[in-house]
């Protein structure tokens, strides 16, 4: 693996004064591939991508991204550190309102100015390129329909879109198939790694189906109490750490 | 069932829907309400005399009004109708401008920080709990009788009623679309014109359409305090005793209002 893209020390997150989410996670991301975060529901899956970008505030801990530690960051430097972190989300968050064109344009609203954003003058190669994501991910038909008119698959590409029209360095997911049916599940995920690929980043997905994570991941990671209790590739993921994941084993069969 | 006692000997279960001090709470209110009724209306002072003879004086002055001048309409009422238009939709406009930064401040999740919220909400409550007529009042003390001081009235009073509606409005858009802009590294500005305004644009036209229909009704009777506009037409006539004219600008105040719920009514169904 090549040196770390992003790499987090000693990451502590409590909500409630003495209730610690996270205790003290260190993890190292590399360069490329796709990493799944598996484990049961409050163990900090979310917590834990959502410090990554800052959205919540992590208590303790270092976030190193690119040499940068965005725990430290605030203002202007946060919204510059953000622009290079893509996020797609379970419940897709895109602006219902708008069309598919304009919510994957929303992907450059850190570099495009509130004002030209406002007249809807994109530059031209922006709106290039979210035609030709619009393509990647299979909506070019309709770029000018709703998003609230589109079906959850449809939602969760154009939230793909928007993330990767950033120009990421890194791509997080939390929890992005979990509103899915199996199928499209399975088409978002591919979708995932394959931009993921061709774009050469490393994506981190939350997610909380076990055998998608297997069939997609590169890596698992499995986290129990807020602390990571499993680490490697998903061929080393045997029911013996399951249970040392989720606990019980009444379910595995 | 394994906890339970011994059939015959289960004690029965009691079920209240309030605990005591509850129901001594919500007596107390049926008290407070009944109380303040018989209150007024023992203080009310009601004199006998009018009111027997009330139905009377109604009927006569309907009599008086019968039939409606409508010949006094072209020369006397028709023009200060379209000032008092001219007043509700300059004074809406007016107060939309006003209140979109002050709505903007006063939400919480927009502005996340207290003392503006509160400044903000203070700024609204403000022009709220002063009646238009008193706005008018002193308007026309500041700028002399006539349109402007009605125009300024109805702006006042609107920014409280606009900016508090697309405040709340702003509170309530959903969190996660805003969440999903903060995360691409949008500035705040952006965040709301392509986060916020989006959702609150409905709310925001809806809310304008909404005001501008009562500023037509409440435009009416500010002439009545010297503000422009039919109320002053309106004023003439009643000191007049001209009971026909009277009935004249009565019901040109109620067909513009009719026409203006319609016209409401119809732009809302279409961009909503």
């Amino acid at each position: 693996m090549a040196a770390p893209a992003l790499h987090l020390r000693g990451l502590a997150m409590e909500y409630v004064r003495g209730k610690p989410v996270l205790r003290g996670i260190d993890l190292e991301v590399g360069s490329e591939g796709l990493t799944a975060i598996i484990g049961p529901s409050g163990t900090g899956k979310s917590t834990l991508i959502r410090c990554i970008n800052r959205l919540v505030d992590p208590t303790a801990g270092e976030i190193l991204f690119q040499g940068q530690d965005l725990a430290r960051l605030r203002g202007e430097a946060l919204r510059h550190a953000r622009r290079r972190i893509g996020m797609v989300f379970q419940e897709y968050n895109l602006v219902e309102r708008l069309s598919v064109m304009e919510n994957v344009l929303s992907g450059r609203l850190g570099y495009v100015s509130p004002w030209k954003a406002w007249m809807r003058k994109y530059p031209r190669e922006d709106i290039d390129r979210a035609f030709e994501l619009l393509d990647l991910v299979g909506l070019s038909a309709f770029p000018n329909q709703r998003a609230d008119s589109l079906s959850g698959g449809q939602r969760q590409r154009v939230g793909i879109a928007r993330a990767v029209m950033q120009r990421p360095q890194l791509l997080l997911a939390d929890e992005p198939t979990s509103s899915l049916d199996p199928k499209t599940s399975v088409e978002i995920m591919e979708l995932m790694r394959d931009l993921g690929r061709s774009q050469s980043i490393p994506v981190m997905v939350n997610m909380h189906d076990v055998e998608l994570a297997r069939r997609f991941a590169d890596r698992i990671v499995g986290m129990s109490g807020g602390t990571i209790v499993f680490d490697g590739p998903p061929a080393a993921l045997s029911d013996e750490q399951l249970k040392g994941i989720y606990g019980g084993e009444g379910w595995l069969h | 069932m394994a906890t339970s006692a011994a059939p015959g000997t289960a004690i029965a279960r009691e079920w209240r829907r309030f605990t005591p001090a509850q129901r001594l709470a919500r007596f107390s209110v049926y008290l407070v309400l009944v109380a303040a009724v018989v209150w007024s209306a023992r203080t009310v002072e009601i004199i006998p005399e009018f009111l027997y003879d009330a139905p009377e004086q109604m009927q006569d002055l309907l009599h008086r009004m019968w039939p409606i001048d409508f010949a006094h309409y072209p020369e006397g009422v028709h023009d200060a109708l379209v000032d008092t238009l001219h007043i509700a939709s300059l004074g809406t406009v007016l107060a939309v401008i006003m209140a979109l930064p002050v709505g903007v401040l006063a939400a919480r999740n927009v502005v996340p920080f207290a003392p503006v919220n509160y400044l903000a909400k203070l700024i609204l409550v403000s022009s709220r709990s002063v009646n238009s007529l008193v706005w008018a009042l002193l308007f026309v003390a500041i700028f002399g009788p006539g349109a402007l001081a009605g125009t300024l009235a109805i702006a006042f009073r609107s920014i409280g009623f606009v900016g508090k509606l697309f405040g709340e409005a702003l509170e309530e858009s959903n969190a996660g679309t805003i969440e999903a802009l903060e995360a691409t590294g949008a500035p705040w500005l952006s965040v709301l014109a392509k986060g916020y305004w989006p959702q609150v644009e409905p709310a925001f036209w809806s809310i304008v359409l909404f005001r501008w229909d009562i500023n037509v009704r409440e435009s009416a009777v500010l002439g009545l305090v010297g503000a422009g506009g039919i109320g002053m037409a309106l004023d003439t006539a009643l000191n007049l005793f001209q009971w026909p004219r009277v009935a004249t600008v009565l019901f040109a105040i109620f067909v513009v209002v009719i026409v203006a719920e319609v016209v409401v009514t119809q732009i809302r169904k279409r961009i909503l």
